[in-house]
């Protein structure tokens, strides 16, 4: 799976939390508050499910949350672990 | 005895008056800083006129609004908590029913209460600390003051979108946390860390005790739920050692394996409550705090805080469900059946409440009120109330109540009451929803709402968004061309999760 294939799986989810957000514009979704605590433990959950991988309490910080991009990044990393 | 909640505080601040009272990260009070404030709201009330009335408070969570909530009840009035995270149209909806004539702002919510469209009186608690304490008058209101007088009203969902607000009182509380202490093992040395918004009944497992033994509640800043690592170092880091959680706030730290990186070091007691706590989840608890008291906790807010508890100290197989117990000393559960008898023991029935622990009902709202609110059924001799919660239970072999399922479409969703119907009421009443159903995916905590008509579901998100609080809005919306209906004409929600489920299977296999 490319880097970008895993950003349109993490996008088809955050969609689904929010239809009206455009993700792909935001660079500080937990800074600025764009997602709550409901959202990241859903997120975390889905994602998990989504790409077969374990999120822990290591990687759950605001700075892998913040965007798409992070996002991709930290999933990337952990298909690879 | 104790017939105001007052009492609490009065003698704690004589007896540890530099003790650390409520605290979080910007503000600390000693008992006597927060006696101190408490009485200047009181007093400031006071020479605006209000009198035995609804005042509003609407500020962020922080001890100042605890010394806010103390100050209405010190003179002689009732508060109604409203949030930054209510929408709009709520707000203004409980300031309809509770007609309030007074409301108190911070810094915070200065710049909202203009937009509110307020037309009563609003003043700032700054300027109720810089005014003095009227002592005297204090005490003229306290002795004319009752135990069945109201000192809260607090607002939970109502299925016709209408919130409704419950009316408690001093001797509700009262009875509430003298039981709920006598259960925890609670003392001047417990050290609370609170999760739950102040808006709701929730934080009075916390703020009560803190008053009744001179303890100390740290308040949580809500970005801490965010990161379970930060969370558990922030325990730590305050020493907290009691904990009455949402059980979706404990399973965030244990799911994420917080607990290889970090431990909670004083943690004794945790309660939790209301939502089905995943066996899963709470062996990790167990086997991460051995020595600490876990205790299962239930009850609804028209019931005053909780009713009935659980120590859930043996083992639980995976799958099994945590019994919510025993009623609370003085509060009894009868199990009635659709005809008011009393069902047979080991049978489902409605858990309905009898004691005390009642609260007034409904504020402003006699139809609701009187529609679970009812005489007991098994006395025919004379004005006895009990609460019909909607809730149905049985009794297990062991003896304790067992939490089944709703009669109605009330669901617990990230610990807090929702009515789906109250989702559904106010997306139909958007322009181009033509019918809409709302179902509880148990199994994922999700939130769906199904809609026929021709809006887009961004427009619908967003305008949903405007109308309903944060933990309320869908987690999933739909457009479909039909609703499935059952012959009775009613909605087939269980084709309608059929639906939901086999789209988001045939999405994920796409995605793949």
């Amino acid at each position: 799976m490319d880097i970008e294939e895993i950003k349109e799986g993490i996008l088809a989810i955050l969609q689904e939390l929010h239809e009206d957000i455009d993700f792909t514009a935001e660079t500080k979704m937990v800074d600025d508050k764009v997602l709550d605590s409901f959202d990241l433990v859903t997120l975390v959950t889905e994602l998990g499910e989504e790409f077969d991988v374990e999120i822990t309490a290591r990687d759950f910080i605001a700075q892998n949350f913040n965007s798409v991009d992070s996002l991709a990044q930290m999933i990337a990393r952990l298909l690879d672990e | 005895m104790i017939t105001n909640v007052l009492e609490y505080l009065e003698d704690t601040v004589q007896r540890v008056p530099e003790k650390l009272a409520f605290a979080d990260e910007e503000v600390q009070l000693t008992f006597r800083e927060f006696y101190d404030r408490m009485q200047k709201v009181a007093s400031g009330l006071c020479r605006l006129g209000a009198d035995r009335e609804p005042v509003v408070i609407y500020m962020k969570k922080s001890p100042d609004t605890l010394a806010a909530f103390f100050g209405v009840i010190g003179a002689g009035c009732i508060y109604v908590p409203i949030d930054e995270e209510m929408p709009r149209r709520r707000m203004e909806l409980i300031l309809k029913n509770t007609q309030a004539r007074y409301l108190v702002y911070d810094e915070s919510t200065q710049d909202q209460v203009q937009r509110l469209g307020f037309t009563g009186e609003a003043i700032s608690y700054r300027s109720c600390l810089e005014g003095g304490t009227d002592a005297q008058r204090l005490r003229a209101i306290r002795e004319q003051s009752q135990d069945m007088d109201p000192i809260y009203i607090l607002f939970t969902s109502g299925s016709t979108g209408m919130p409704k607000g419950v009316v408690g009182h001093h001797r509700g509380v009262i009875d509430y946390i003298e039981s709920l202490s006598e259960v925890l093992g609670l003392s001047e040395d417990s050290v609370f860390g609170s999760q739950t918004p102040l808006y709701l009944d929730a934080c009075m497992k916390e703020v009560y005790p803190t008053l009744k033994y001179g303890a100390t509640t740290w308040l949580i800043p809500k970005e801490r739920f965010m990161t379970p690592v930060k969370l558990v170092e922030f325990l730590n880091a305050h020493r907290i050692n009691t904990i009455c959680w949402v059980v979706s706030a404990l399973t965030m730290i244990s799911a994420f394996g917080t607990f290889d990186i970090v431990r909670p070091e004083y943690l004794h007691t945790v309660a939790f409550g209301s939502e089905v706590f995943p066996i899963r989840q709470f062996n990790l608890w167990k086997q991460t705090l051995p020595e600490a008291k876990f205790f299962n906790l239930y009850g609804p807010t028209e019931a005053t805080g909780m009713s009935c508890f659980y120590p859930a100290e043996r083992q639980f197989a995976d799958g099994e469900v945590i019994p919510i117990g025993k009623p609370f000393r003085n509060t009894r559960i009868l199990l009635l059946d659709q005809n008011g008898k009393e069902v047979p023991f080991g049978k489902e029935g409605e858990i309905c409440i009898r004691g005390t622990c009642l609260t007034h009902g409904y504020y402003n709202n006699p139809e609701k009120t009187a529609e679970v609110f009812t005489q007991n059924p098994l006395n025919p001799n004379f004005s006895d109330r009990i609460y019909h919660t909607g809730d149905l239970g049985k009794y297990n072999a062991d003896g304790d109540l067992v939490f089944l399922s709703r009669k109605d479409h009330q669901i617990k969703h990230m610990g807090h009451r929702i009515e789906l119907g109250e989702i559904e009421a106010d997306a139909a009443l958007l322009g181009g929803v033509k019918a809409c159903c709302c179902i509880y995916i148990r199994e994922s905590g999700k939130i769906v709402l199904f809609y026929v008509g021709d809006i887009d579901k961004k427009s619908l998100t967003a305008a949903l968004k405007e109308r309903l609080p944060r933990y309320m809005l869908p987690n999933a919306i739909l457009s479909v061309d039909s609703l499935a209906m059952l012959p009775n004409g009613k909605i087939d929600r269980i084709k309608m999760q059929e639906i939901y489920l086999s789209q988001r299977k045939k999405r994920r296999s796409q995605n793949k």
